[in-house]
């Protein structure tokens, strides 16, 4: 199991050294993976449909609670299914669409970590494995949509998309930490059984605010819809894959995973009606005025999220039905029309809707794929659409509150979706050839098979819906509704009050397409209202806020080192003073002060002479040498108190310093007398007041109490435990060696650092793109 | 002339020095020292080396960009981190050889990290003192 998720991070980190091999036509081997993969949890499907969860623990930090811990429900399964199903079609396609493309090994390694990231946000049962899949997918989704990272567009979009998402991955953090503080635990099905008590508790309106937040961000739901139709920049197979298929699903898993804690109080399901409800109808709207395709299918994809977090938030057993069933249908024509969409834009390089159509006569296959996804789109039966559609009406009809006005919100949606459906379905094949795509051939078959074999799938299934029911969409409302009674999907329910509204439905779809015939005057009548996006405005935050940024950080770091000095002991010698305003106790016991011996007086004279050197010499060389010599008498006062190795570093430290300082002022032009007097006097008052503060400070750790425990204990240990005599090096290699380990990361980072700023001509290279 | 007493001080200062670096990476465990300290007087070694020969001459001296030090030390400290597990102890467990070997001593897995230090110390300060000479 654990090898299941990680593969995909496995094949990722292979890439670089496979790089050459990928490239060539060997990158269909990669399909492989999601296949494989799509098999091993197919195979989980009788042991699941029996009513079984299977949960895999594997310990990482059990100390902390934190495991990887792996639940295969109804609901997990189905999405893991979607995921390795749809994954296996999109990396095939892949492999054709980008063919020759210079980085597609790049490519497949961020698609390979994405499906992995996403396999285990629905697998993961510990909350703080799900928020790191959960990061992890933004981040790949951010290479992702920045895949064609030379083109400016693109990677504004993908910052954009990280942003947002990012924004909502911290309150979903924030979310769950605060749920994990009040039951206990960080294991999602135990709390799935505690919700009494989070309800209870008093912060329970600012954690389900922030799950709000983080599953509206990821999911696109008004007004954070914006990064969606903004991610199209991304490669085709990429929007397909992660931005209607499973990433923007992820929010819809989180609210359907939690949805047995929160469902039923209305805080929870009037919030993500009305939000749902809003962004369902809005982009469903919006969708019919756009004429580039992938713009269309974006927003009716926001459409669709908005339907699913409504049928949650109606939270019925009939709604949560609806939404399982609704979950694949979506998934299977959305995807379909995006891989169309892709084959459209590869053969005749354009997407505009109005330059495209007879395509039929060229793109035969595509064509019929299309039409299947229409049909699936728009409800008309016999396909398993027309089964979701319904299943939505019947739990609108039956909802507690506005029956008829959640069910008028429902038909609207979907009329206006049976308009964007056919005009991304219908309408680049419909009507006459334009001449310039007389001589386009059909593509190969691995850009054509996928999309005709989504589309058949989401037809035949249709046909025999009781194949999926018991084993796909029953588990999902099991494992969110334990015990409600078993569906029975059938594809005729004989003629009720849901069939009509069906046919209204498809009338009313397609009437208005017939009437209100798309023309490009239409879209650019939409285009006045964008200054009043949430994108425009979040746009101007975003300025704003840089601009904020870049006020604040070139007022407190302007290049002058002095100035960044001075701010840092400013701030220190405030907050101490701070510290010794609200009263600080001093008490010294003369008993305790050892006298002083003749050395120490020397070497205390030498450290004043040398200090005041220090500050008058006119030389900038000298005024280091006496530095320097400063730091060896502070050696020898830790030579006096025992610390040797302390002076043994200090002193080396210091030496190499020295010469670091000589090397740099070597080349600097002689002493310049550039502060005045006002200077050094504010220079000179903040050193005092520095000072003063600092041996109050010492004063103060003087008289705390101290606790020798830990220091004795390494004392006692360290020939016993660690074979040494050296206490204060067996702290640093054995006691407390790993942060050894990591300050020497640290060390190297930074060499690292000095390194890159000052042989790495950044310069150049940001003036060239 | 002054140039020329420097530079024959250099030539039998930086053996006695990387001599005396290792020397202090050694002991200790029992007395002051271990990889930091080691790791710096290296360092310093080298960094007279550059300024009585030239910084080329002290590159060729090293032969392998001191760059590359710093994750050798790096992957050196982590191997002597991650030993114990092919035991079956928690990470970082110190672990010793039952007999003491000629000149180096009692030997443990904690001695292989400090070696590490020494070698991320060396690599980190000479990258950053070559980096700096020569970019002024």
């Amino acid at each position: 199991m654990l090898f299941a998720v990680m593969s995909g991070f496995i094949v990722a980190s292979l890439i670089p050294v496979l790089g050459k091999f990928i490239r060539t036509k060997w990158s269909v081997l990669l399909t492989a993976l999601p296949a494989c993969l799509f098999i091993y949890f197919l195979s989980f499907i009788p042991r699941v449909a029996g009513g079984e969860d299977l949960l895999i623990t594997y310990q990482w930090i059990p100390s902390m609670g934190i495991n990887f811990s792996f639940l295969i429900d109804g609901l997990s399964l189905l999405f893991a299914l979607m995921i390795t199903g749809i994954g296996t079609l999109v990396f095939l396609y892949t492999t054709s669409y980008l063919k020759g493309d210079l980085y597609l090994d790049r490519f497949f390694g961020y698609l390979s970590m994405f499906m992995a990231a996403m396999i285990g946000i629905v697998l993961s049962e510990n909350i703080f494995t799900l928020f790191t899949f959960w990061e992890l997918t933004s981040i790949s989704s951010f290479f992702l949509i920045g895949y064609n990272n030379t083109e400016k567009p693109s990677r504004v979009s993908a910052l954009t998309a990280l942003a947002i998402t990012g924004l909502g991955g911290f309150f979903l953090l924030a979310g769950m930490a605060l749920m994990g503080n009040i039951t206990g635990t960080y294991s999602i099905t135990e709390m799935l059984g505690s919700g009494d008590i989070i309800r209870q508790h008093p912060t329970y309106y600012i954690l389900l605010i922030c799950i709000f937040m983080g599953a509206f961000t990821k999911s696109a739901q008004f007004p954070f819809h914006f990064w969606l139709p903004a991610a199209m920049k991304a490669p085709t197979p990429v929007s397909t894959y992660l931005h209607s298929a499973t990433m923007v699903k992820a929010g819809i898993y989180i609210l359907a995973r939690f949805t047995p804690i929160f469902n039923g109080d209305p805080a929870w399901n009037y919030t993500l009606m009305a939000v749902g409800g809003f962004t369902m109808l809005y982009a469903a709207y919006i969708s019919i005025f756009k004429s580039d395709l992938k713009e269309i299918l974006a927003f009716s994809t926001i459409s669709a999220l908005g339907i699913l977090v409504f049928l949650i938030g109606l939270g019925t057993a009939g709604a949560i039905k609806a939404m399982a069933v609704f979950i694949v249908v979506h998934a299977m024509y959305k995807a379909t029309l995006f891989l169309i969409t892709g084959i459209i834009d590869h053969e005749t390089h354009t997407r505009n809707i109005f330059e495209l159509g007879g395509l039929r006569k060229v793109l035969l296959p595509v064509a019929i794929a299309g039409l299947l996804a229409m049909l699936a789109n728009s409800g008309i039966p016999p396909t398993l659409g027309f089964i979701g559609k319904d299943l939505i009406y019947e739990s609108t009809l039956s909802a507690p509150v506005f029956p008829w006005l959640l069910t008028i919100a429902a038909i609207a949606t979907n009329v206006f979706l049976i308009y964007s459906s056919i005009l991304a379905g219908i309408k680049p094949f419909a009507g006459k050839l334009p001449q310039q795509f007389k001589n386009i051939h059909l593509p190969s078959w691995r850009l054509w098979v996928p999309p005709l074999l989504l589309a058949s799938a989401g037809f035949l299934t249709g046909l025999a819906p009781s194949l999926l029911e018991h084993s796909l969409f029953y588990p999902v409302v099991n494992s969110i509704m334990p015990g409600t009674e078993a569906m029975n999907l059938k594809l005729w329910h004989g003629f009720n009050l849901v069939l009509l509204l069906s046919a209204i439905t498809i009338g009313t779809g397609i009437l208005t397409y017939l009437i209100f015939k798309p023309a490009p005057g239409k879209v650019n009548w939409m285009e006045k209202f964008s200054k009043y996006t949430p994108q425009n405005i979040a746009y101007r935050a975003s300025v704003l806020f840089r601009k904020i940024a870049v006020f604040v950080t070139s007022s407190l770091q302007n290049g002058y080192l002095r100035l960044y000095v001075l701010v840092i002991i400013s701030f220190l010698t405030l907050l101490l003073a701070y510290k010794a305003f609200t009263g600080v106790e001093i008490y010294i016991d003369p008993s305790r002060i050892s006298p002083l011996t003749s050395a120490e007086l020397i070497v205390m004279l030498i450290l004043i002479i040398s200090m005041l050197y220090t500050v008058y010499t006119p030389s900038r060389l000298s005024a280091v040498a006496a530095m320097g010599v400063i730091g060896y008498c502070i050696c020898l006062l830790f030579v006096f108190y025992s610390a040797p190795d302390l002076a043994m570093t200090q002193f080396t430290i210091d030496t190499l310093t020295v010469i670091l300082f000589v090397l740099v002022l070597y080349r600097l032009p002689k002493y310049i007398n550039y502060s005045n007097w006002r200077i050094r006097l504010r220079d000179g008052i903040i050193s005092l007041l520095f000072g003063t503060l600092m041996t109050l400070l010492a004063f103060m750790v003087y008289n705390e109490p101290t606790n020798k425990s830990t220091a004795q204990y390494f004392a006692n240990n360290s020939y016993t435990l660690a074979h040494g005599k050296n206490v204060v090096n067996v702290i640093i290699v054995d006691f407390r060696g790993l942060d050894t380990l990591i300050e020497i990361t640290v060390l190297t980072i930074s060499a690292i650092g000095v390194f890159s700023l000052l042989k790495l001509q950044l310069n150049k290279y940001d003036q060239e793109l | 002339m002054k140039q020329l007493t420097f530079k024959a001080t250099t030539y039998f200062l930086l053996p006695l020095l990387l001599l005396f670096s290792i020397f202090i990476l050694l002991r200790g465990h029992y007395l002051p020292g271990g990889g930091f300290v080691g790791g710096i007087i290296a360092a310093t070694a080298f960094v007279l080396h550059s300024f009585a020969f030239g910084l080329r001459r002290t590159r060729q001296l090293i032969r392998v960009n001191p760059r590359l030090l710093m994750p050798f030390g790096l992957a050196l400290a982590i191997f002597a981190a991650c030993l114990p597990i092919f035991q079956g102890f928690p990470i970082m467990t110190g672990l010793w050889l039952d007999e003491p070997l000629p000149v180096l001593g009692l030997i443990g897995s904690a001695f292989i990290f400090d070696t590490g230090v020494y070698f991320v110390v060396l690599g980190a300060t000479l990258t950053i003192i070559f980096s700096i000479s020569e970019s002024v």
